[in-house]
């Protein structure tokens, strides 16, 4: 199996994650190669043939013209696959690449089943495996599902080059609004769509008060406009690793599960039993939030009242 | 000016799951639909548009689906959208995202859309293709992933989301699509007198051989529920006894209860 990674550069770096395609890559047995718009000074270390495109030129976004780099590296390469990153920059650039080629693409890959791809369903209840049925496809990787491989080489650099032209200009990037700073905190109480309403906020407010902790939030609580969106917890948001992290109707989709991951201890208050939170959650409390929620704050109250 | 919508209609997930016989998606009953999460901010983005240039756009919806897809069309034209196309495929949950583009563009390559918009992903797939591959298809240029967007003059300004919240800025020229990513705008929710007049609307419908289905480029099997790793307890039955067990777990396993305390 030959397959052709597709590297990515944030803010002029290597996101860790590139890590993860070579993990893949191992996993498969592969013989691997990459393509890359970066900066000449950040390569990343393995050893094989770099398709390397300045991104001094070429910019960090720029679809239309990536999309020609990739498929200049595709044509000298002759992949049996090539694998991107299930992030901002693959899930918009892998379409077209598989469009131009007109193969298969599986998207989110979280494992690899047989001949095909395990990829979630429904919200990460359910799982399905894809396969493609064209002799070359194309497939993005959920970030976090293959293990970082730091490997070292020095890669054979192939300078590609491409036709500049294009529709989508980029005019720059602006950072998100500054907030409180989740990083640090040691409790944080957050609240998801299952609260509900917004009056229900004050149920985890309480919470979070008697634990001396933080409010956090899935993005649909942000989203509605509930919560400032620099509360939001996930891939989008902010990254934590607090002692306690309470998921307070929270369905536990990987996007959100990607930010708490490294919590100690996950308590989660959901209805339904199955969801998907359970899976990262030490404690699942079965019960409605807006019943449980008040019956927590007023045992923790009387607790520590108790003088411990 | 005519603005295209594309919508998908998904079970809510808080539902039950069973595979179908096959195993290669689910079966529908006992699960309630809606309209895909993302597509609900792509309508509302769509009518937002209509209303700045003061209702001149014709906003049609269209969603590729069976019989009971025709529902949520209704909810988009409750929302206030014009008119719908319905491409009525009891087959779509068997098509791969190659072929539910082709349908989509199959039907817009006729028509001369200014703006075409997408939900970001489905909640059910989460393939994140349909909307880049119509836009691939149709020759248009394309922003995924679209969390701002502004209009002037044929010209449109689009911030598309980042990891870790940054906004990246984008301008391109309609035609375009875009596939909008929630937190966009805040959906509208249809209001009395426009559910009776959406009533009257027109829905035209299509089978996929009028519009062109291409063959599949990949196959599905072994649908089946995420096992859980199950690496935490569960808690059932009385919240007050919930609550205090609860409360012991967190003091042995934790210190955050007597830290708290001590704030
Ligand atoms: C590119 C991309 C990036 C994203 N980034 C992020 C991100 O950074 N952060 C993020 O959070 N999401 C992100 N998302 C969204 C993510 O996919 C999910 O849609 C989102 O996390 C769901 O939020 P939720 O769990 O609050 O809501 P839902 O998934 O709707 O879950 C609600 C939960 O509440 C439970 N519930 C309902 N009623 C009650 C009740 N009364 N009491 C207790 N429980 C109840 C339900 O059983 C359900 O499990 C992103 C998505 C995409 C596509």
């Amino acid at each position: 199996m030959k397959l052709l990674l597709v590297g990515e550069s944030r803010d002029g770096r290597l996101p860790g994650e590139v890590l993860e395609l070579f993990g893949f890559a191992d996993v498969l047995g592969a013989e691997t190669s990459m393509v890359l718009v970066g900066s000449p000074d950040v390569l990343p270390l393995f050893s094989g043939r770099l398709y390397l495109a300045d991104i001094r030129l070429y910019g960090e976004y720029n679809p239309e013209v990536h999309k020609r780099l990739v498929l200049k590296a595709i044509d000298q390469e002759r992949p049996d696959a090539v694998v991107f990153l299930h992030s901002s920059y693959g899930w918009d650039l892998a379409p077209r690449v598989a469009a131009a080629m007109k193969v298969a693409q599986v998207s989110a890959v979280t494992g690899i089943d047989g001949e095909g791809f395990t990829v979630d369903s429904c919200n990460g209840k359910m799982r399905r495996t894809v396969k493609p049925s064209t002799s070359s496809f194309v497939l993005t990787l959920q970030p976090g599902a293959f293990p970082a491989l730091r490997i070292s080489g020095i890669p054979e650099i192939i300078p590609i080059d491409a036709d500049q032209a294009t529709r989508v200009e980029y005019i720059g990037s602006r950072k998100p609004e500054a907030g409180v700073d989740l990083s640090r905190a040691t409790v944080i109480v957050s609240a998801g769509r299952g609260i509900g309403k917004q009056e229900h906020l004050d149920l985890v407010r309480d919470l979070a008060s008697v634990l001396g902790g933080e409010i956090g939030a899935s993005r649909p609580v942000v989203d509605a406009g509930w919560l400032q969106r620099s509360l939001q917890v996930g891939t989008t948001g902010q990254t934590v690793s607090p002692e306690l992290y309470v998921a307070c109707g929270i369905s536990g989709a990987i996007q959100h599960v990607a930010g708490m991951r490294g919590a100690g201890f996950v308590l989660a208050v959901n209805t339904d039993r199955d969801a998907p939170i359970g899976d990262v959650a030490d404690l699942l409390v079965v019960a409605d939030i807006v019943q449980f929620l008040p019956a927590l704050t007023s045992r923790i109250k009387a607790w520590q009242a108790s003088g411990f | 000016m005519n603005i295209l919508v594309c919508i998908k209609q998904v079970p809510d997930p808080g539902g039950r799951f069973m595979p179908n016989a096959a195993a290669t998606w689910f079966d529908d009953a006992g699960l309630v639909f809606r309209m895909n999460d993302c597509d609900e901010y792509a309508v509302e983005e769509a009518l937002r548009l209509k209303e700045l240039l003061g209702g001149t756009p014709e906003v049609t919806v269209l969603s590729v689906g069976p019989m009971r897809v025709v529902e949520t069309i209704r909810k988009a034209l409750a929302m206030g959208c014009d008119r719908g196309v319905h491409i009525d495929d009891p087959e779509a949950s068997e098509r791969d995202p190659w072929q539910i583009a082709s349908m989509i563009a199959g039907h817009a390559m006729n028509r001369t859309y200014d703006l075409i918009f997408t939900g970001m992903q489905s909640e059910d797939r989460g393939s994140a293709q349909v909307g880049v591959l119509v836009a691939e298809k149709l020759g248009v240029s394309c922003v995924s992933g679209i969390m701002a967007f502004e209009w002037s003059d044929h010209s449109v300004t689009v911030e598309r989301e980042l990891e870790g919240g940054i906004r990246g800025i984008a301008r391109l020229k309609s035609p375009a699509l875009l596939t909008c990513q929630q937190g966009l705008n805040i959906p509208r929710y249809p209001t009395l007198p426009n559910i009776m007049k959406s009533k009257k609307k027109e829905i035209s419908v299509l089978r996929p051989e009028e519009v062109g289905v291409d063959a599949s480029l990949s196959s599905v099997a072994g649908f089946r529920h995420h096992e859980r790793k199950n690496a935490g307890r569960i808690l059932e039955g009385e919240v007050g006894q919930i609550a205090d067990q609860v409360v012991a777990m967190l003091d042995a396993k934790t210190k955050v209860l007597r830290r708290g305390g001590a704030r």
